[in-house]
């Protein structure tokens, strides 16, 4: 049944009581045309796109927890397409074009805001690299405005401009940038793909993966095994381990990404702001409470939460660029573990083995990118073929050393990124 | 995060810098083919459970240690001086 205000009216006249659980808790069959592991938010777009563009309704999707509670659930929500580089740039602007459609299209509210997002710059150089990076943007179709100090400062009053060792110069302004409710969006995805006929199986993990031949046949879950013609890998950080069921060893690396967030403020960040002299960003939930996060801790890691001295960081970054932030109380703090690939681009690829697929390697960056990745990665199950704009995404890329995707030109290793 | 360096004692875990795989420490020979440096340069087991990495003991002695490590708990069993390891 479809989302409306009239329903909403109709419910609260009548208890609430009409609204059903949105999507069905299937048994597993013992055999389905595909099988996506992992319900993650790229993992449910992919099911729903699979269904919803190619007819292939007889899908399940594998996902070792629930729905909404891996990465999906843990980020903190930024929806930007502000790449620099060919391959990046046509995908993430692909992406933020169909998230403006998204609501819509599942006629779900993920709570899509388009605050706008404002990277700061601290010094001339600084200047010339966004410069730069807004002009990509913009010949790709996407907005940018490069603000001087007085632009800044209109936005963003609250900011210390005079800090001795970091003054602001300006900002890098990408007005269609924004935030939306993470785990809404999870649910929405579900929902839709639950809607026409995929089935989304909790609490049942891939152990084995089937293959005869160099052709996949199936795999094997803690719910029985399961045959399927093609299956899809999209498990993020546990990317190394599902595809070593598959004889496969990946350029991908875990790391634990730390997030944090206030007790709940009244309205005092409008925007999504980036500081650019230390890993701090920060946007501001529509419950009320200040989300921010940093950089990586940049060790190998999956236990879902992070060590003290990137949270000093990230607080000591906090308060040189916004002072006022030591008000607020800090209510909780966690960790997800990241995919990172040598370069920090993703993979979406077909896998050595016939019928088997891989998305992986979304680093720090896969919210974002939910809605493409999944319309991508169905394309190339569905099709055989690469979507446009995904085709850059090669697995193999690290081996030959062509295309690759260095987008903060670092150079291609682990622990660079 | 502690990690004891055989030099220095049990420190800070931000006197290190992490640098990844303890593979780094077999490198193929030149002429290994592609395959071979494919797998030293980017492909990893990336386990979740005992690990062994290199990290540079920066902000101390200047050591390169092997240090074996739970990716999941956290907890450091071991530092190694990596020469020791390598020869």
């Amino acid at each position: 049944m479809g989302y409306s205000g009239f329903r909403v009216i109709k419910e609260g006249l009548f208890g609430q009581k009409g609204w059903k659980p949105v999507w069905r808790d299937p048994e597993p069959k013992a055999e389905y045309d595909a099988i996506v592991i992992g319900g993650g938010g790229h993992g449910l777009a992919t099911a729903f796109y699979l269904a919803k563009e190619h007819g292939l309704t007889n899908i399940a999707v594998l996902e070792k927890g629930y729905i909404g509670g891996g990465n999906v659930g843990r980020n903190t929500t930024i929806v930007r397409a502000n790449y620099f580089l060919p391959g990046n740039s046509e995908f993430y602007s692909h992406s933020l074009k169909m998230w403006e459609g998204m609501e819509q299209e599942l006629n779900y509210n993920v709570m899509h805001s388009q605050r706008g997002l404002i990277n700061l710059f601290h010094s001339d150089g600084q200047r010339d690299a966004f410069a730069r990076r807004g002009n990509a943007m913009i010949n790709q179709g996407d907005d940018a405005v490069l603000l001087d100090r007085d632009g800044v400062r209109e936005l963003l009053p609250y900011l210390d401009f005079d800090n001795g060792r970091f003054p602001i110069y300006g900002g890098l302004y990408h007005p269609r940038g924004g935030s939306a409710r993470h785990d809404a969006v999870a649910w929405g995805y579900a929902r839709g793909a639950d809607q026409r006929g995929v089935d989304i199986i909790q609490n049942c993990e891939v152990t084995g993966i089937d293959i005869e031949g160099g052709v996949v046949k199936g795999v094997q879950t803690t719910r029985g095994a399961i045959k399927a013609k093609k299956v899809g890998i999209v498990v993020a950080g546990r990317s190394g381990q599902v595809a070593a069921m598959a004889g496969m060893r990946l350029p991908i690396e875990s790391h634990v990404l730390q997030a944090f967030v206030s007790e709940g403020l009244k309205p005092v960040i409008d925007h999504v702001v980036s500081f650019g002299m230390g890993h701090f960003y920060i946007s501001q939930s529509d419950k009320g409470g200040l989300v921010f996060g940093g950089d990586i801790d940049f060790y190998a890691s999956y236990a879902a939460r992070g060590n003290l001295p990137m949270k000093e960081h990230v607080m000591d970054a906090a308060m040189t660029l916004m002072p006022m932030i030591g008000k607020a109380r800090v209510l909780r703090s966690w960790g997800g573990i990241m995919d990172m690939t040598p370069d920090g681009s993703p993979i979406i690829d077909k896998t050595p083995t016939e019928g088997l697929f891989i998305d992986c390697g979304w680093c720090y960056g896969g919210f974002k990118a939910v809605p493409a990745s999944g319309f991508s990665f169905a394309h190339l199950m569905a099709t055989g073929n690469h979507h446009d704009a995904a085709a850059k995404f090669r697995l193999d890329r690290f081996r030959s050393g062509v295309g690759l995707l260095d987008e903060e030109g670092t150079g291609s290793q682990h622990n660079l990124h | 995060m502690r990690i004891t360096c055989p030099n220095c004692g049990e420190r800070d875990r931000r006197e290190f810098y992490y640098q990844g795989d303890a593979l780094a420490l077999s490198r193929p020979a030149s002429d290994a083919g592609p395959e071979a440096w494919d797998d030293y340069l980017h492909n990893r087991d990336n386990p979740a459970g005992d690990t062994r990495d290199l990290w540079f003991h920066e902000a101390g002695c200047g050591a390169w240690l092997v240090v074996e490590r739970n990716t999941v708990t956290h907890a450091v069993h071991k530092a190694t001086l990596a020469e020791k390891v390598k020869r």
